[in-house]
């Protein structure tokens, strides 16, 4: 047995970073969002006027939805490139599956500004997509609807995130016994069959795990929107950073802070329930 | 006897035609050969082990019959039409896996009715065919647990239940009671052989085993490096082993190497008549086949023999006596229990029972 001491000791650190670097700032966060600013000053008046405020206002409600549109569809896409590209690595791929593997990861380790901005370099007026459609002469002149645009955010948000939405559930394909699938074709089930009644619902809870970060990342994602998304582009994470920087309105920024990360934590919960009832240990 | 056993007749069924044909089979994995043209052949109803040490490859010999590999050479047949180009879920073969492979998504009712629902047998027919397949492997209070709830006894009831229910013309069984422990593996067995002959299917089984395979089975093929070794029936085989491997293999026996030389077989200090052609021989005798010598009449062939009790392990019902015959000659020698034996003593055994076996 450990001594009370020791346990203590051991135990410190990990507490005081979630006290001081989590529990600490959403706590300051939350109070904040109560508070108000009056003459460009913060004045500590308590209030749900904030509240009031980012409800009643259609900008920030918009916002707000086309961000929620933005994580779904950024969930969406990398779902549909990354169980198809997971299935076939643990399945297909065999004495390949090692690189292809690094293949997928690699871009983990590049810089997201780098990406960010090579996505702008192939989006842009003169970019290479633009380029390359007017020598194809499918266009004659710049398309400029590909760069600054939901699409725009869209398409980078669902590059970044794809792998990590590969991982999780390469992981859990990885994880089903071989066997359970020549159980099911022993049985008579053709392959389709076998997916869908065996791998799929066994892989359901790698499934959920890659959809969340892909969704939850993307909701306070504020660099794409910045680097590619434009005006039409904007998400709820610039609008937070514009009201805590140029705007200097704390306690709206905060307030719009505490709804997303009600959003997050709801949904986080949502899927931890879910992933209970697909995992069969 | 010959190692092939595609010229053995069917002694157990006497079926006309085979159920399945396994002819001139090899399997490579890269450069490694697995399987070296394998001929075999199953009648209908029949219960065949397929028995040898763990990399014999008696495992991808069933694998290749439920088709989860192709094999590198040769043909397989089953009611006369070619299997081996079929894919597994068209083969009208079931297996039973080592390690169950239930799946951990469905309940026991689920997992029974899987192989039905994905061939699109009719709603009103499954239930009933599900009930009972768990009712013949007293299964039917668990339908709706998980697995994971199960023990191993259980698992290994449901995963044969899941098989069962198909109907299948061929089970196959994968070491099927090998994760068990002793007391209900020999309780499987017995359960195992009267499931079998109650619902008439042919049963393919592996193991690595030979008591097992002794108990459970009509005729035993027993696999070596990849090839038939010998097959025949567990009597048979025990009785008129073929080979020095077989011999040892199955049960426990003396080997006794020498040399044959005109109808007089020398072994040491053993000598006796034997028909058969001139050379070097081995011969096996069962230490069974060796009693003490009594002072009543002994068979006309009888081969009497002098030794020193060497070493004497008591058995319960026998005594398995080391008796050094001189030469650095030890036999094995088993007889009743009859309490401490010491010095020397004389044994017989008939010249009949020393089976002169191939290297």
């Amino acid at each position: 047995m450990y001594s009370r001491l020791y346990k203590a000791i051991v135990s410190a650190p990990p507490l005081l970073w979630v006290g001081f670097f989590l529990l600490l700032p959403y706590a300051l966060m939350f109070v904040h969002s109560f508070w108000a600013v009056r003459d460009g000053m913060l004045v500590h008046e308590w209030n749900l006027r904030n509240y009031h405020t980012l409800l009643s206002n259609p900008v920030y409600v918009g916002v707000l939805f086309r961000t929620m549109r933005i994580a779904a569809s950024v969930t969406l896409f990398s779902l549909l490139l990354g169980y198809p590209l997971a299935y076939y690595l643990s399945f297909h791929a065999g004495p390949r599956k090692e690189l292809l593997y690094q293949l997928v990861i690699v871009p983990l380790w590049v810089s997201y500004l780098v990406r960010g901005y090579a996505w702008k370099t192939i989006l842009g007026s003169d970019g290479v997509l633009n380029g390359f459609l007017q020598y194809l002469h499918i266009t004659h002149e710049p398309v400029g609807y590909l760069l600054y645009s939901p699409f725009a955010v869209v398409l980078m948000l669902t590059h970044i995130y794809t792998p990590f939405v590969f991982l999780p559930i390469y992981a859990a394909l990885e994880h089903i016994p071989r066997p359970l699938v020549e159980a099911s074709q022993d049985l008579g089930a053709n392959p389709r069959s076998t997916f869908l009644r065996v791998i799929l619902p066994l892989s359901m809870p790698g499934l959920l795990a890659g959809a969340t970060f892909a969704f939850v990342l993307s909701l306070g994602d504020f660099l794409a929107p910045l680097l590619v998304g434009g005006p039409s582009g904007t998400m709820i994470a610039n609008i937070v950073q514009s009201l805590f920087g140029a705007a200097y309105d704390w306690p709206l920024g905060a307030s719009i802070s505490v709804c997303i990360l009600i959003i997050t934590v709801t949904l986080l919960f949502m899927t931890e329930r879910l992933e209970k009832r697909w995992s069969f240990k | 006897m010959s190692a092939g056993a595609s010229s053995l007749p069917l002694t157990s069924t006497g079926a006309a035609s085979p159920l399945l044909e396994v002819r001139g089979v090899a399997k490579c994995f890269g450069a490694r050969e697995v399987l070296k043209s394998i001929s075999l052949d199953i009648a209908a109803g029949e219960f065949l082990t397929l028995l040898g040490e763990s990399g014999s490859g008696k495992t991808t010999l069933l694998r290749l019959i439920a088709g989860f590999e192709q094999p590198t050479a040769g043909e397989i047949r089953m009611a006369g039409e070619r299997l081996d180009t079929l894919p597994p879920y068209k083969r009208r073969v079931n297996t039973v896996f080592q390690h169950y492979a239930l799946f951990p998504h469905l309940n026991v009712r689920d997992n029974v009715a899987y192989g039905l629902r994905v061939k699109n047998t009719p709603k009103a027919e499954i239930g009933g065919r599900v009930n009972e397949a768990l009712l013949m492997v007293k299964m039917t209070e668990y339908a709706d647990a998980r697995p994971s709830k199960l023990s191993g006894g259980q698992q290994q009831r449901v995963a044969l239940s899941r098989a069962l229910v198909n109907r299948p013309q061929l089970l196959l069984l994968d070491e099927p009671l090998s994760a068990l422990d002793a007391n209900l593996r020999k309780q499987m067995q017995g359960e195992l052989k009267a499931l079998q002959r109650e619902v008439g299917i042919t049963f393919l089984f592996v193991t690595h085993d030979q008591e097992e395979a002794m108990a459970l089975s009509d005729r035993i093929a027993l696999l070596r490096d990849g090839a038939l070794e010998q097959v025949a029936s567990p009597r048979e085989i025990y009785a008129r082993p073929a080979t020095a491997y077989t011999a040892q293999f199955i049960g426990q026996t003396n080997l006794l190497r020498g040399e044959v030389r005109g109808g007089v077989a020398t072994c040491g200090a053993l000598r006796w008549p034997v028909s058969g052609s001139d050379g070097a021989a081995i011969f096996s005798l069962r230490p069974e086949s060796i009693p003490l010598a009594a002072d009543g009449a002994a068979p006309p062939d009888a081969v009497r023999l002098r030794g020193v009790i060497r070493q004497q392990i008591y058995g319960g019902s026998s005594e398995l006596l080391e008796v050094d015959c001189g030469n650095n000659q030890i036999l094995r020698v088993r007889i009743p229990a009859c309490g401490p034996l010491s010095g020397q003593h004389e044994f017989v055994f008939s010249a009949a029972d020393a089976i002169r076996v191939r290297e």
